[in-house]
């Protein structure tokens, strides 16, 4: 039996084994890097172990540390979550040798499903549908487009699609850098791509007793390749599909006699439900698990321990199936911004209505797994997922109307996520229709850059800076905000970026042109625009000083975040301009030119590397490199000058 | 005509010659200003002052109904800075170059009084093309007290502070020259005390601008700059720096907390009679501008010897948190007993260091055989005794009528109030227009009938009503404001308001009162 266990992971899935532990009376065991030390699943664990270092390579991909992390603190068991270390089979018999319980499949149903290239033969034998394989040599123009995938490893890294044969051996010496960087393994398949394909997978759990099978998730939104929504079950699937699937699944589980919670993964042909094809089995946890955990109502981490603890499953405990639920995952990241990842403080994170946090709901309702709360630093090392927001409802709409709502009243400060698209595609009539696809995204352009109106939320940051502004002053206090006996000229308020707002304060409250100000306050705004009343939620974060500070506004049209400019700039800090600021915090992998170099436009000067994806920062125009202040391995912020060059006089 | 539409025609006007002074030198120069990159001087004071703080301009009608264009081509007022109370003063480059009239010394002067009574740092706005020549002679002599008035208020303690976004030339000169803190502009300032074609005529010197006062040389060269500004933004923030490094500290905290008026300010304009014959209660006024009863004000005005002497309502209320004595006229005339009641709660003031607001509506004390027989002239004279001696801040507005010698009971200008205000309504003068004309026609009927000539009734018509109307014209607040008589005429409505940042501006300063007066006659 198990009774202390290790958590081989972090943020919010060790939060998920955690609070099964807990529940089933197990201690548990955190291991954090340096820069997790602050996060709640740290706090949350009976015992935590520092992993010296911040890269995944130092600290989460460490087995021997982990190992010796379960020996200190005098772990029986350890549970790998999702990622990381839990298809390293090698991790797994390096943990059953030191005598502890490895809550996962056997080591070699680990390898025999790790590589792509062998698992795909191994389930043409099984019988279960594959796509062709093909090589560089091999793909020929009616092949395209094509697919190359990492052997080695998920979630979409060293994934690239080719449409162009002249591309394809590029493209392949990229992804097996990118799968060699992110996975330690090379080997890159290629495969024809289906254009119109939709992610679906089964959820299957094998124990001594056989192998149960717990319906199918729906995965198709995702970007680059990473999902982003989840549900279950798939919509629109004809019965025969179902069945075929869940049939494919349980041969393709048995064919490996797999132990444990697992994911047969299919590439279903959104144009003809009826065709499928294996694409590769997750032997581990997903992601998007709690959706069948909601569905089905079961606790799958209760049923992993369970199977590792070598009992069998009783299927009659698995019980009815009701409603649909669909999952969200919110990720620290811009997608107008070809979803950069995004870094920083993360001043609030407050999802309303949540009626469980890693847990079952007796009722339809919200659940939410989150990895972090206000005050935690959300930095690139890592994944960019903040949080999971999991609906169930009785029907696929009215989970999807109330996740939107969630969301939308979700209050995230302090980095950007891709809240409004999830919102947008939540309630998108396409979506609501069941029309999922891999390229939904890509189809449905106006979800990913989601255009708010920013005018309401710029005017209500205005005011209630003002309004800030007359509480925080030390002199003159209660004397109504910009108050003038001669009226000149309005107040004019600057964001960073360009928005301003002229206001003026009169006697009875604020005048700003095309609104009525019905009332303001440092926390709130209440506008009338045309006969309607908004209120607007105004959040001032004094992380830093006036004139700098971002201002976070909440209303019913989305969240708009806005930065303070300075009154007056030093002259002293101007930067020289011909400046390459880092457009995101990452590491500087490559620099491509030497100080003094003569550069042309567009010329690669260096490459970042953050969130596992390289970066060209390239010359804005031709001329000399003046100055590179940086080398291959420095860590860098955002808005760091990377290298100046001095524009060529024409 | 409404009470309120009365008022609101006078505010519209207030409006109209207030942005009179605003649009400056007119649209043609304000352009050519701003072509040259430069700020308009309230758009450098909308820089200057911490955002959404509140700034009382000064005298915005000086000069009204001289020559010159209205605010006499300088902005003066109380602005925060830094969280600094500063006066401000800012010339207007687009009205003739920023040029200096005899208005605009008298407003210069006015505002130095008030740095110096109420102990604020001194920040200058210099561009200013020297003084009118045409008028040099009511210039030249007295204005040399700008330049003693800033070092003086240097050595009082009161810092100064000059920054010059371009011409300061000549006797110009001496603001930076006097001021504890410098900075000007590069390429902008010009700073000398004569320029090329002067040094030319002195010395036969070949010399420009730039050597002779440009602000890379006053600030490399001369070290009469102590700051080179890169822009007018830049001097701005150069001189927030300046201010937040003063090491200010005010010599009473600010109040806690408070509560508004329990009634409306908005009634104000339905409260003064277009006649000022009318009296109206000065309760009403004071429950709209003074705090409201809350968990630590438990009473809006409490009243000192309601009964008696109840042509004068006196008594203690608290304003933004602080305790203020006010003397308000309630019936116009002030009888021996107001006069003694004002006398006694003047010294009561004094005793416990409380400022003092006087909100006048007075034609005066009364005249009459029983009432000079009473003594009206010692009990006036104690009352004027009092306000002259007293030495706790002193408050005016002027609601109405401000007449005689009630004027002066009541601290009028000439008893230097730290501040006066008047509301549209108002009227000041000796006496009433009527009662003037009458006076002058039966002193020359008099003199007429004295020298046996036949009086000339139609000339008389005639003189009356011109002197009625000159007189009235005299009395109404525009001229008085633009003699600089007051600190500015107000909306009604915001004289809670303005009176708040003159209490708040005061305690700068220890507020202590005296127990030396004259000698009361009794």
């Amino acid at each position: 039996m198990i009774t202390r266990l290790l958590v081989a992971n972090r943020g919010e899935i060790a939060r998920r084994v955690f609070a099964t532990c807990r529940r089933l009376g197990i201690e548990t065991v955190a291991v954090h890097s340096d820069a997790d030390a602050g996060l709640p699943h740290v706090r949350e664990a009976g015992m935590a172990v520092r992993l010296p270092g911040t890269s995944p390579a130092d600290t989460y991909l460490r087995g021997d540390l982990v190992i010796e992390a379960a020996r200190r603190s005098g772990a029986d068991a350890i549970h790998p979550g999702y990622g990381f270390l839990s298809e390293n089979a090698d991790f797994a018999r390096a943990v059953l040798a030191a005598g502890l319980v490895w809550v996962g499949p056997a080591p070699a149903s680990i390898e025999a499903m790790g590589s792509k290239i062998e698992a795909k033969k191994l389930m043409a034998a099984a019988g279960v549908p594959v796509l062709g394989d093909l090589t560089a040599d091999t793909a020929t123009t009616a092949d395209l487009p094509l697919l190359v995938k990492a052997s080695a490893g998920g979630g979409g890294r060293g994934m690239r699609v080719v449409r162009s044969l002249a591309e394809l051996p590029v493209e392949i010496d990229r992804a097996r850098a990118e799968a060699a960087s992110a996975f330690g393994d090379d080997a890159v398949f290629v495969e024809p791509y289906v254009e119109h394909g939709r992610h679906v997978e089964v959820q299957v759990l094998g124990h001594p007793g056989g192998i149960l099978v717990l319906g199918v998730r729906d995965c198709s939104l995702q970007r680059r390749h990473q999902k982003v929504v989840e549900e279950t079950p798939a919509p629109g699937l004809p019965d025969a599909t179902r069945a075929a699937l869940h049939a494919a699944a349980a041969a393709a589980a048995a064919a490996i006699d797999y132990r444990g919670a697992g994911t047969v993964e299919f590439l279903l042909d959104a144009r003809d439900t009826s065709r499928f094809w294996f694409l590769e089995m997750n032997t581990r946890l997903q992601v998007e698990h709690p959706v069948t955990e909601l569905v089905h109502g079961v606790d799958l981490v209760d049923l992993q321990l369970t199977v590792a603890e070598g009992r069998a499953l009783d299927p009659r405990t698995l019980g009815e199936t009701y409603g649909h639920s669909l999952e969200v995952r919110l990720y620290a990241e811009d997608p107008a911004a070809g979803y950069q990842p995004q870094s920083g403080l993360l001043t609030r994170l407050d999802v309303p209505g949540v009626a469980a946090e890693f847990d079952l709901l007796n009722r339809p309702g919200l659940r939410l797994d989150s990895g972090f709360e206000a005050g935690n630093e959300v930095s690139t090392h890592y994944d960019a997922m903040l949080a999971k927001v999991i609906s169930w409802a009785p029907t696929r709409d009215q989970a999807a109307r109330r996740l939107a709502a969630a969301l939308q009243g979700a209050r995230i400060h302090g980095v950007t996520t891709n809240r409004d698209q999830l919102v947008a595609a939540l309630r998108h009539p396409a979506f609501l229709a069941g029309e999922v696809s891999t390229a939904f995204f890509d189809n449905h352009p106006e979800v990913v850059d989601v255009a708010v109106d920013p005018r309401p939320a710029v005017v209500a940051a205005a005011l209630a800076l003002a309004e800030d502004a007359g509480v925080r002053r030390r002199v003159q206090r209660g004397v109504p905000v910009a108050w003038r006996n001669v009226v000149s000229q309005p107040q004019v308020t600057r964001f960073e970026g360009g928005p301003e707002v002229a206001w003026l304060a009169g006697r009875d409250g604020y005048l700003v042109e095309g609104v009525q100000v019905v009332a303001a306050s440092p926390t709130g705004v209440i506008l009338e625009v045309d006969g309607l009343r908004t209120s607007l939620d105004v959040h001032i974060d004094a992380s830093t000083p006036p004139g700098t500070r971002a201002v976070h506004v909440d209303g019913p049209a989305g969240h708009v975040r806005l930065r303070e400019v300075p009154r007056f700039t030093d002259p002293a800090a101007y930067v020289a301009s011909g400046s390459l600021l880092a457009p995101m915090p990452g590491t500087v992998v490559r620099v491509a030119v030497t100080a003094g170099e003569r550069v042309a436009s567009g010329q690669p000067v260096l490459v970042l590397e953050a969130m596992k994806m390289q970066h060209t920062v390239s010359a804005p125009h031709a001329g000399t490199v003046t100055d590179l202040p940086v080398e291959a391995g420095h860590q860098v912020a955002a808005g760091d000058v990377l290298a100046v060059v001095d524009e060529e006089q024409a | 005509m409404s009470n309120r539409e009365s008022m609101l025609t006078k505010l519209a006007d207030l409006d109209a010659e207030h942005a009179k002074a605003v649009a400056g030198g007119g649209e043609k120069y304000v352009e050519r200003h701003h072509a040259r990159g430069k700020l308009l001087p309230r758009e450098r004071i909308e820089l200057l002052i911490d955002e959404g703080s509140a700034f009382l301009e000064l005298s915005p009608l000086a000069g009204w109904g001289s020559d010159f264009t209205v605010g006499a081509s300088l902005v003066t007022g109380i602005g925060v800075v830094e969280g600094v109370e500063c006066l401000i003063t800012a010339n207007d480059p687009t009205v003739k170059g920023g040029a200096s009239n005899p208005w605009t010394v008298k407003k210069g002067f006015r505002a130095a009084q008030i740095a110096e009574e109420n102990g604020l740092p001194t920040i200058s706005l210099v561009e200013s093309g020297g003084a009118d020549l045409p008028t040099q002679k009511e210039i030249f002599i007295p204005g040399g007290r700008a330049f003693r008035n800033l070092t003086r208020a240097s050595a009082r303690k009161q810092p100064t502070i000059a920054l010059v976004f371009g011409n300061s030339t000549a006797g110009g000169a001496y603001v930076p020259g006097m001021s504890d803190y410098t900075v000007m502009v590069k390429e902008r300032a010009k700073v000398f005390l004569g320029g090329p074609p002067l040094v030319k005529m002195a010395t036969g010197e070949e010399s420009d601008d730039e050597s002779l006062g440009g602000a890379e040389m006053h600030a490399r060269t001369s070290g009469l700059a102590d700051y080179l500004a890169a822009d007018e933004q830049d001097a701005i923030r150069i001189g927030r720096r300046i201010v937040a490094r003063l090491n200010w500290r005010k010599a009473s905290p600010a109040p806690e907390g408070f509560a508004e008026p329990d009634l409306d300010p908005d009634g104000l304009l339905d409260l003064i009679p277009t006649d000022l014959k009318e009296p109206f209660d000065p309760r009403a006024v004071i429950a709209r501008i003074c705090d409201g009863v809350s968990a630590t004000n438990g009473q809006v005005l409490d009243e000192f010897k309601p009964l008696y002497g109840t042509s004068l309502v006196t008594g203690w209320a608290w304003l933004h948190g602080r305790q203020i004595g006010i003397l308000a006229n309630a019936q116009g005339v002030l009888f021996s007993e107001e006069a003694q009641k004002a006398t006694q709660f003047i010294q009561l003031a004094n005793q416990v260091d409380v400022p003092l607001l006087f909100l006048h509506n007075t034609t005066g004390y009364m005249v009459g055989k029983d009432y000079e027989q009473g003594g009206i002239i010692k009990h006036g004279a104690m009352m004027i005794n009092a306000v002259s001696n007293s030495t706790v801040p002193h408050l005016s507005v002027i609601m109405g009528a401000s007449y005689g010698a009630g004027n002066y009971g009541m601290n009028g200008r000439a008893y230097d109030p730290r501040f006066l205000f008047t509301w549209p309504s108002a009227k000041s003068a000796v006496m009433g227009p009527a009662q003037l004309a009458g006076v002058m026609s039966i002193v020359a009927r008099a003199a007429s009938e004295a020298k046996g000539a036949p009086y000339d009734e139609e000339a008389d018509a005639g003189l009356r009503a011109y002197v009625e109307q000159s007189i009235e014209e005299q009395s109404l607040p525009f001229f008085l404001s633009g003699m600089l008589y007051d600190d500015g005429v107000i909306d009604p409505r915001d004289t809670r308001t303005v009176l708040a940042i003159c209490l708040s501006v005061i305690e700068n300063q220890t507020v202590a009162g005296t127990d030396r007066f004259g000698v009361f006659r009794m």
